[in-house]
């Protein structure tokens, strides 16, 4: 018992703050498309991408951050260095159902809590293994007054990871049923939010999340960074001006 | 490499070579454009003679007779032909779906004529009927904790579990059909993306699957930046997990020790390769980009700060009666069983089987590296423990020779030529759980045909419900933990 005592004052306080946790220099986030230097036009960056996240309408380079997985293809490729990825991960953005009546609603009926399940929906276990990270004592997820619970019955938010597959949908719905109102959804990660990861087979049922539930909030990456998971909550919670 | 249309040779050969050999996978592949028929591959591994045999069957009647009551591990293999490619293993013992859950209508979806595949509407099972001193409980795919998904349904005698059904294959999202017609440098991306923590596994096994079917040799340098990643790959996943195995006891001090270093362990992922899970790291033709070697002996003397913080944690654990008591003589696997039911990895050599691809068939430069097997004979939960204690000591010794022996230059990244139409080729990596198997056809255009994957997930994942029963309900998170299995990786 002594050691575990002597262990735990050891190790002191490790726990960062979110906005803390800074992308290391090599880490690919944000795209930057440069007006200023030449684009030729080439659209090779639009032909290599392997999750069709790149469009070209007319001049500059539209990215969907939803499919996009953060590979670096694109910029590999562009002769004239107009794209480039930037060490920047908080690229959280709301759904177009996240209606300030329901953030009002969560926000009178939680106050500042918020509980959360997860729900795979056919992840590749990245998504989910950064969402348990949240919980280390790293990020401490909990001292922003948000946790995860063991029952959809407890939970105000539902992160789902993963592109739908066709032995999850059951499970999917069921689940987004039996939470209470008012509920959230956060579409975690590339296959989650844009559904393009591996494209249709006969297994996947729709591929992104929106296709079968209101989703709320999107946090892209594949995987999202922990801390761009907790700006992704935080924000939907309306902690951030 | 042989390819027969004789069923007796097939089924003799294969019997040769698992009498000292083991039976590694059995898969299909379409190939009625080029023979005209299916055809049936098991792949052998011989440790002794260091080889891998391929033994190939084309089955002209879509039949081909069932290797299971032979070797029972072929068991789920057989079954994934029959439910994708509507093939028929003779004498089966069992040909319930495995992968789509609900049986499908149309179309067999592996098949290059499919056209219409639709999945039945899935419903959870019915409760079974049981004798009266028996219950049911029901666990999943949706569990409590973040976890990914499956179906547990224990059969209990009070708190004695009985009897253990698994179904798995929630997260099948039919990768290995995505892949077909793509370039291969393009199906890299999904091909890794099987799963999140063997990611670098993936990558290594495709793309020295891809060099191997191109000829193509990649320099020394980028060699070790490979193995140098995939040891990373190995330290974070042993390192969360035995933290993980903890949380199964509620060990809560040991648990979060795990978590912090595990995540020390990423960031230095993430500073190393841009990508805290590794990824995009390894490509076909070598590496995406060279890292100066002053950045790898960094991330060196890092992990040696780390390590000795994970030695403290594993001493916590040594005299800790109140934990041992809860791994020791938990989720016992018995070598007879192990070896019958093919298991790989950790799961392999806590019981006292002693193999590792890395030095069974040595590949990227491991044969240059001096390291032992380790291995445990008790096969519970608390050998796993102990081969992953050991296998993070090991690791951590690899990635110093591999500082001192990576040659300062090379080219980090070669190009891959023209790949010949129905050209084939395997490799394999061992990834934290065990050998990981890639097995590619190219079509026209550098484009894959047909690709197999067979992780290390899928060869343990059938062995696990046996190694539950006569435990009580509550040991199951430890043995589950203890065997710490992907789901995505087999699901795929």
């Amino acid at each position: 018992m002594l050691a575990i005592i002597r262990r735990i004052f050891k190790t002191g306080i490790v726990t960062e703050k979110y906005s803390d946790c800074q992308p290391a220099d090599r880490f690919r986030g944000q795209l930057r498309y440069n007006d200023s230097t030449a684009c030729k036009g080439c659209n090779r960056c639009v032909g290599i991408c392997p999750t069709k996240a790149l469009s070209k309408p007319g001049c500059g380079v539209l990215v969907n951050y939803n499919n996009c997985i953060f590979c670096g293809e694109c910029a590999r490729v562009c002769p004239t260095n107009t794209l480039v990825h930037l060490p920047k991960d908080k690229l959280a953005e709301f759904g177009e159902h996240l209606t300030d009546k329901l953030r009002k609603s969560i926000l009178s009926t939680l106050g500042r809590s918020l509980h959360i399940r997860h729900l795979d929906a056919g992840s590749c276990n990245a998504c989910d293994f950064e969402m348990t990270a949240l919980l280390n004592p790293v990020y401490d997820l909990q001292q922003y007054g948000i946790d995860f619970v063991a029952s959809p019955r407890h939970a105000d938010l539902l992160m789902v990871t993963g592109c739908v597959t066709q032995n999850l949908t059951q499970a999917l719905k069921m689940t987004y049923a039996a939470t209470a109102e008012p509920k959230l959804v956060l579409a975690l990660g590339a296959c989650a939010c844009g559904g393009e990861v591996f494209g249709q087979s006969y297994a996947i049922n729709g591929g992104a999340v929106d296709k079968h539930l209101p989703v709320d909030i999107y946090v892209p990456g594949c995987p999202p960074r922990p801390a761009a998971i907790i700006q992704g909550l935080l924000k939907a919670l309306g902690k951030l001006r | 490499m042989t390819l027969t249309k004789n069923v007796a040779i097939w089924m003799e050969a294969i019997t040769q070579a698992t009498m000292h050999g083991k039976l590694q996978c059995v898969f299909a592949n379409d190939e009625r454009v080029i023979n005209g028929c299916f055809a049936i591959y098991a792949l052998v591994a011989d440790c002794a003679a260091g080889k891998i045999h391929q033994f190939g069957l084309l089955t002209e009647d879509e039949k081909f007779p069932s290797l299971t009551p032979l070797i029972p591990s072929a068991a789920w293999y057989e079954r994934e032909i029959h439910d994708l490619f509507g093939l028929q293993p003779l004498e089966h013992p069992d040909l319930k779906p495995l992968i789509i859950h609900a049986g499908m209508t149309g179309d067999f979806p592996m098949r290059k004529d499919a056209v219409t595949c639709v999945c039945n509407e899935y419903h959870s099972p019915q409760p079974n009927n049981l004798p009266e001193n028996l219950f049911e409980v029901p666990v999943g795919p949706i569990h409590a904790g973040i976890i990914e998904p499956g179906h547990f349904r224990f059969t209990q005698d009070g708190e004695d579990i009985v009897k253990l059904d698994a179904t798995l294959f929630f997260t099948h999202r039919g990768i290995e059909k995505t892949l077909e017609g793509k370039h291969f440098d393009q199906a890299y991306f999904s091909a890794t993306r099987i799963c999140g923590a063997c990611t670098v596994s993936h990558a290594l096994s495709y793309s020295q699957a891809v060099e191997q079917a191109a000829n193509c040799a990649i320099s020394s340098r980028a060699k070790y930046l490979r193995i140098f990643v995939a040891e990373l790959e190995r330290l974070y996943n042993h390192i969360g997990d035995i933290g993980n195995l903890c949380a199964g006891c509620g060990f809560a001090v040991a648990v979060s020790a795990g978590a912090r270093m595990k995540e020390a362990l990423l960031r230095q992922n993430e500073q190393l390769t841009g990508s805290r899970w590794l990824r995009d790291y390894i490509r076909p033709g070598g590496v995406a980009f060279d890292i100066p070697d002053d950045d790898l002996k960094e991330v060196v003397f890092a992990i040696e700060d780390i390590f000795e913080d994970f030695c403290e944690l594993t001493e916590l654990l040594d005299d800790r009666p109140a934990f041992l008591n809860r791994v020791e003589s938990t989720g016992v696997l018995a070598k007879t069983v192990a070896e019958r039911l093919g298991a790989v990895g950790v799961a392999a050599r806590a019981s006292g089987i002693a193999e590792d691809s890395r030095t069974d068939f040595p590949y990227s430069g491991y044969g240059e590296l001096e390291f032992d097997v380790v291995c445990e004979q008790a096969g519970d939960a608390a050998a796993r423990m102990k081969v992953r204690i050991n296998e993070v000591w090991n690791s951590v010794n690899i990635l110093r020779q591999i500082v001192e022996l990576i040659s300062p230059v090379g080219e980090p990244l070669c190009a891959i030529g023209e790949i010949a139409p129905y050209t084939q080729a395997f490799a394999w990596s061992e990834s934290a759980r065990g050998m990981n198997i890639h097995w590619l056809m190219f079509g026209e255009n550098n484009t894959i045909f047909r690709c197999f994957v067979r992780s290390a997930s899928y060869a343990n994942w059938p062995i696990v419900p046996y190694c539950v029963s006569g435990d009580i309900i509550a040991d199951f998170p430890i043995v589950n933990k203890s065997f710490e299995l992907c789901y995505a990786c087999i699901d795929r």
